[in-house]
C-alpha cells in the first residue's frame, strides 16, 4: 500500500489508468474498431467524392462520437467498490485531474489513429499540416476536458451512452465550432497567425472546463 | 394594505407589461423596409430571451447554494427556475419563428442567434432528462446542481463566442448584443423597450415563485402518500 501511494497521487492515478487500459485491451480495441468502422461507413456512404469542408465536418463528428464512447467508460469501468477503495487514499481533485489528463492522452492517440484511417479512406486535403495537427491535439484535449465531468455525472446516474450524449453534445458545441474553424484554416493552408484569436478562445474554454471540473467533482464523487 | 406592501413588485410588473402591450402596439415606431410594423415584436420576443437568461441565472445561484447548504428546497428552487427558463425559451422560439416568417419569409433559418437559443433549450431539456433518470433525491439534486453550473457557464461562453463563428447573420448587431448598446435602438422605441425588459424580468421571477410553490406542494403530497403506504 505504501508503495502504491508513494509517488505523487496524481501521477500514480494516471499510471493506474494506463495499466487498467493495458490490462483490458479489448476496450481500447473496441473504440479503435468503432472509429475505423465509422470512417468506413462514411467512405462508402459518400462514395469517395468529398469536398474539403465536408471532410472537415465529418472528421470532427467522428472524433466527437469516438470521444463520447471512449470517455464514457472512464468512470463506469471502475465500479463503486473501487471508488470506496480510493476514498481514504486520495482526494476528489486528484481523481478528476488524473482522469482529465488520462482522457486527453487517450484522445490524442485516438485522434492520431483516426486521422491516419480517415486520410487513407477519404483522401488527404491537408495543406498546412502543423496548424491542422496542433489544432487537432488542442481540440481533442478540449473534448476530453469537457466530457470527463459529464461522464462522471452519467456514470453516477447509472445511465448509458444516450445520457452522456444529450448532456455532453450541447456543452462541447462552442469548443467544436471553434476547433472546426481552425481546422478549416489548416486544411486550406492558413497560417498560425490567422488562427491565433480562435486558438486563444479554445484555450480559454479548456481552462474554464478544467477549473469547473476540479471545483465541482468533489460534490459528486462521494455518494 | 399589507398585501400591497408584500406584493408591490408584482403590481409593478403588471402595470409595466400592461403599459408595454398598449404602448408597444400603439406608439410610433420607425418605418424600416422589410420590418415595417413587425418591429413591434421586439418588445415581446427579445423580452422572452432576456427573461430566460435572467431566470436561468437565478437557477444558477440556487444550484450553487444547494451545493453548500444541501437544502432540498434550494434544489426545488433551481428546478423551478429551469422550468420557467424553458417556458420562456419555448415562447422565445415561437415568437421568433412567427416574426421570422413575416420578415424573412421562413419559420427557420440557419442563424447563429437561433442556434444559440436552441442549444440553450437542449441543455436544459437534458437537465430534465438527467433528473428523471436518478431516483435517489439527494443524489439527483447533487448531480443536477453540478451539471447546471457546468452547463450554464459553458452556455454563456457559447453565446459570447457564437458571433465569431458566423460570417453572416440575419439578426442585427452581429458583433455585440443589439438593443442594449445605447444608440442602437431608435429613440422612440426606448420608452417602451426598457420598461418591457424590466416587466418581463418581474414576470419570469413571479412565474418561478409560483412554480416553486407548486413543486413544494407536490413534494409534500408525494411524501404524505409514501408515508401512508409504509404505515398501511
Amino acid at each position: 500500500m505504501k508503495r502504491f501511494m508513494h509517488k505523487s497521487n496524481l501521477i500514480t492515478l494516471i499510471y493506474k489508468d494506463f495499466r487498467l487500459e493495458w490490462r483490458n485491451k479489448f476496450a481500447l480495441g473496441g473504440v479503435i474498431l468503432y472509429l475505423i468502422s465509422t470512417v468506413f461507413v462514411t467512405y462508402l456512404a459518400f462514395d469517395g467524392v468529398i469536398e474539403m469542408r465536408t471532410w472537415n465536418a465529418l472528421f470532427w463528428l467522428i472524433l466527437l462520437f469516438a470521444a463520447t464512447n471512449a470517455i464514457l467508460k472512464s468512470f463506469i469501468q471502475e465500479g463503486e467498490n473501487r471508488q470506496l477503495f480510493y476514498y481514504p487514499l486520495t482526494n476528489a481533485r486528484e481523481v478528476i485531474g488524473a482522469k482529465i489528463i488520462y482522457n486527453s492522452a487517450l484522445m490524442i492517440v485516438l485522434s492520431l489513429a483516426g486521422l491516419l484511417v480517415f486520410i487513407a479512406f477519404m483522401g488527404n486535403p491537408l495543406q498546412n499540416t502543423p496548424v491542422f495537427l496542433a489544432n487537432m491535439l488542442l481540440g481533442t484535449v478540449g473534448l476530453a476536458s469537457v466530457l470527463t465531468l459529464v461522464s462522471a455525472i452519467a456514470a453516477r446516474a447509472k445511465n448509458n451512452f444516450t445520457l452522456m450524449a444529450i448532456l455532453g453534445f450541447p456543452l462541447v458545441l462552442p469548443l467544436l465550432l471553434m476547433t472546426i474553424r481552425v481546422s478549416e484554416l489548416g486544411l486550406s493552408g492558413g497560417s498560425f497567425a490567422a488562427a491565433a484569436g480562435d486558438v486563444l478562445i479554445i484555450l480559454l474554454i479548456i481552462s474554464i472546463a478544467v477549473v469547473l471540473s476540479v471545483l465541482l467533482f468533489p460534490y459528486i464523487w462521494r455518494e | 394594505m399589507d398585501q400591497v406592501k408584500k406584493n408591490w413588485w408584482k403590481l409593478t410588473g403588471i402595470v409595466l407589461l400592461l403599459y408595454v402591450i398598449v404602448g408597444g402596439l400603439l406608439f410610433d415606431v420607425p418605418q424600416l423596409d422589410n420590418l415595417l410594423q413587425s418591429i413591434r415584436s421586439i418588445y415581446f420576443h427579445v423580452g422572452m430571451w432576456f427573461g430566460m437568461i435572467f431566470i436561468l441565472g437565478v437557477g444558477l445561484v440556487f444550484s450553487i447554494r444547494y451545493l453548500s447548504t444541501s437544502d432540498p428546497k434550494d434544489d426545488l428552487r433551481a428546478l423551478s427556475a429551469v422550468k420557467t427558463g424553458l417556458l420562456f425559451g419555448f415562447l422565445g422560439l415561437l415568437t421568433g419563428m412567427i416574426w421570422a416568417k413575416f420578415t424573412w419569409g421562413a419559420f427557420w433559418l440557419n442563424d447563429p442567434k437561433l442556434n444559440g437559443a436552441v442549444v440553450g433549450v437542449f441543455i436544459y431539456l437534458a437537465y430534465m432528462v438527467l433528473r428523471s433518470s436518478v431516483d435517489d433525491r439527494e443524489k439527483r439534486a447533487k448531480l443536477a446542481a453540478v451539471y447546471s453550473i457546468f452547463a450554464f457557464v459553458l452556455f454563456i461562453v457559447f453565446i459570447m463566442i457564437l458571433p465569431r463563428t458566423a460570417t453572416f447573420s440575419i439578426h442585427p448587431g452581429i458583433e455585440s448584443n443589439p438593443a442594449l448598446v445605447p444608440g442602437d435602438l431608435a429613440a422612440e422605441m426606448r420608452p417602451v423597450f426598457y420598461p418591457a425588459m424590466i416587466g418581463w424580468f418581474i414576470m419570469s421571477y413571479w412565474l418561478y415563485r409560483i412554480m416553486f410553490r407548486v413543486s413544494v406542494l407536490a413534494e409534500m403530497t408525494k411524501e404524505l402518500s409514501e408515508n401512508k403506504k409504509t404505515e398501511g
